[in-house]
């Protein structure tokens, strides 16, 4: 059996103490991505359940999925949901979904519900891409930037080397910190690129730390770069998988000079809180 | 309501490409459409139910190669977007 | 008067031994980790060929993205010059000049004499270049060679839309899940690369003749599809992954 080092649990909670059923607003949002889909149930505008899992090959089963992981166990039937919003590359695909709204307005709203008004900036670190978005305090999108050009500093890219290396991606942040002192960036930003320079890197006596720790460094100086191009204004928080990589993160905030307000309950699921959100109101404003 | 300012375009291991709109200055008047031989830009309906020019999307991740004709290596600038919109909305960051 | 010219690529070193324009020997060899053990081991082999001394070469130039490793070269030439001046000397009607290496594309326009007039490049980007395509063949489980010759058998168009070679092997995968067939998946992604390397050669003055340089100018489906996306013909010079190389031989002539 070959190991596949991309693999990441999947995850789905669910509020044990509400009963959904006493809901005045029961809405969903959900996010299908190039790599992971997840999937958020609002009740009364609070969040009642949530899943977090790997995309298909299609958008439509990949929504289906999240929502059935999400809503198990609840007694949620997909008809009770009262309006779904749909965000995500795959967003013009789900057929659940009522109206389709982009994963930058869905990523502010979700981050200012997890992380508060305070937040002004919020780095997305997707599957296949990289977003920078300034928001104001209701989670308005004032600016935003999204790269999903390139794989430097996306989750793909991190998925490269940790396939490069035979390391399971969720062991690779924590081993890039394990080195005796900080080694100097992979100097390619192509993931193909920086693969090749990697090899050379472990031929020539590096280990696999040291590899992986010079790979975090250089993506955290492209995010940082990226970040740069419409400006960090505090408070500043980190959503989407890569948000998880500790090599990455650490290395990026100490680029910038800030800290980042932490998520609650999973970084990965801002989008489709922003979605869920979105739809509550959509609701509300079509039963005016 | 305010607006937003859009950065469309990829950073590559070759530089930074970038059409920036501020929707403040844009009322998706086309102009910029109408202007741009290579199809690039559109007008679209954003989430926030504005009418705004944006990039299209079978474009934002080739804006290196497909803004090249107004950018020739030797030879002036000759950007008809930013040229066709009144209210300088739009801009190249190249 | 002998000369040599080592063209330095980021995957492979090409040496040409040129006496007084004529070419005694060519040799390729893997670039591997180690630079400038490979450039001596295909200099010591071209000069093997060429049935010659190491002191009968009179002169050694350098040029490729790895150039500067070439530390016993008397002097580094940089790719575009190399390229105009191998060119035009074996094809001396080329104005326009477009090289597709493993990890770079250039598109030159020269004058009549080999001189450059302008030029645009493509670097630090795998979807621009020869690592493109190998990506791709990696993806559709073929060796290059087999990709190309299935390519020529495509009968559909396939989109793939991907601009980075590693989404572009996911996206071969959705495609290959999807059922389209191999040879049209092939085709696609030379006409992906043939798309890309003729906007950025569009944004110089692109004149006849247009010569393809380069390893990749040995596929004949790019060329192919070269030759439909910049509308104009398009000659390949014999061996024209050497050709640098023999434009630093040149060099190291004059």
């Amino acid at each position: 059996m070959t190991t596949e080092y991309f693999r990441w649990t999947e995850c789905a909670w669910k509020d044990p103490d509400k009963d959904w059923r006493k809901a005045e607003t029961l809405v969903g949002g959900i996010d299908v991505g190039s790599v992971s889909s997840q999937a958020a149930v609002f009740t009364d505008g609070e969040l009642y359940c949530y899943s977090n899992t790997r995309t298909g090959s299609s958008s439509p089963d990949s929504a289906r999925k999240a929502l059935n992981m999400a809503l198990e166990g609840t007694g949620i039937k997909e008809g009770d949901i009262q309006y779904v919003v749909g965000t995500g590359y795959g967003r013009v695909n789900i057929p659940m979904s009522n109206k389709a709204i982009t994963e930058i307005a869905c990523h502010a709203r979700g981050a200012n519900f997890m992380g508060g008004p305070s937040i002004r900036t919020i780095l997305d670190m997707g599957g296949q891409d990289l977003k920078g978005i300034h928001c104001d305090e209701r989670g308005k999108v004032t600016q935003f930037l999204m790269n999903d050009k390139c794989a430097a500093g996306t989750g793909r890219g991190m998925e490269v080397m940790a396939e490069l290396l035979q390391v399971p991606i969720i062991e690779v942040g924590e081993m890039s910190l394990d080195v005796p002192e900080e080694p100097p960036p992979v100097s390619s930003t192509c993931v193909i690129f920086a693969k090749s320079e990697a090899i050379g890197l472990l031929r020539s006596g590096w280990t696999k730390n040291m590899v992986f720790a010079a790979y975090c460094s250089a993506m955290a100086h492209r995010v940082v770069g990226l970040l740069e191009r419409i400006g960090i204004e505090k408070d500043f928080t980190i959503t989407g998988g890569i948000s998880k990589n500790i090599g990455v993160t650490s290395r990026l905030l100490k680029e910038l000079g800030v800290e980042s307000i932490p998520l609650e309950p999973d970084p990965q699921i801002a989008g489709a809180f922003g979605a869920a959100l979105f739809a509550r109101d959509l609701l509300l404003k079509s039963r005016k | 309501m305010p607006g937003y300012i859009a950065n469309y375009g990829y950073t590559d291991g070759s530089g930074d490409y970038y059409i920036v709109v501020d929707t403040d200055k844009c009322d998706g008047c086309g102009k910029c459409v109408e202007a741009c031989a290579q199809g690039v830009l559109e007008v679209i309906t954003d989430d926030y139910d504005d009418l705004v020019a944006s990039v299209s999307a079978e474009h934002h991740k080739n804006l290196k190669y497909v803004c090249a004709p107004c950018k020739p290596v030797s030879g002036p600038r000759d950007l008809k977007c930013e040229m066709a919109c009144p209210s300088g909305a739009i801009t190249h960051s190249w | 008067m002998i000369t040599a010219g080592i063209d330095m690529g980021a995957q492979v070193v090409k040496v040409v031994v040129l006496n007084d324009g004529q070419v005694l020997a060519r040799s390729m060899v893997s670039t591997g980790f180690e630079p400038l053990e490979a450039a001596q081991k295909a200099l010591d082999e071209a000069i093997k060929n060429a049935g010659i001394s190491r002191d009968d070469i009179k002169s050694i130039v350098a040029t490729g993205a790895g150039r500067k490793a070439v530390t016993f070269a008397d002097k580094a030439l940089t790719e575009v010059t190399a390229n105009a001046k191998g060119t035009t000397y074996l094809l001396p009607s080329v104005r326009t000049i477009v090289d597709i290496g493993a990890e770079e594309a250039r598109g030159i326009s020269c004058d009549a004499e080999g001189k450059v007039l302008d030029f645009a490049k493509n670097d630090k980007c795998a979807a621009g270049a020869g690592a493109f395509v190998e990506s791709m063949a990696r993806a559709l489980e073929l060796k290059v060679p087999e990709m190309i010759e299935l390519s020529l058998k495509s009968t559909k168009e396939a989109p793939i839309n991907a601009t980075c070679a590693v989404f572009a092997e996911s996206e071969v995968v959705s495609l290959i899940h999807a059922k389209v067939e191999k040879a049209d998946i092939a085709h696609a992604i030379h006409d992906a690369i043939a798309s890309r390397v003729s906007s950025m050669v569009r944004r110089i003055p692109v004149e006849k003749d247009v010569a393809l340089i380069g390893g990749v100018a040995n596929n004949a489906a790019i060329v192919d599809v070269m030759k439909k996306h910049l509308e104009v013909d398009i000659v390949v010079p014999e061996n024209p992954q050497f050709v640098s190389a023999l434009g630093a031989a040149l060099s190291a002539a004059s």
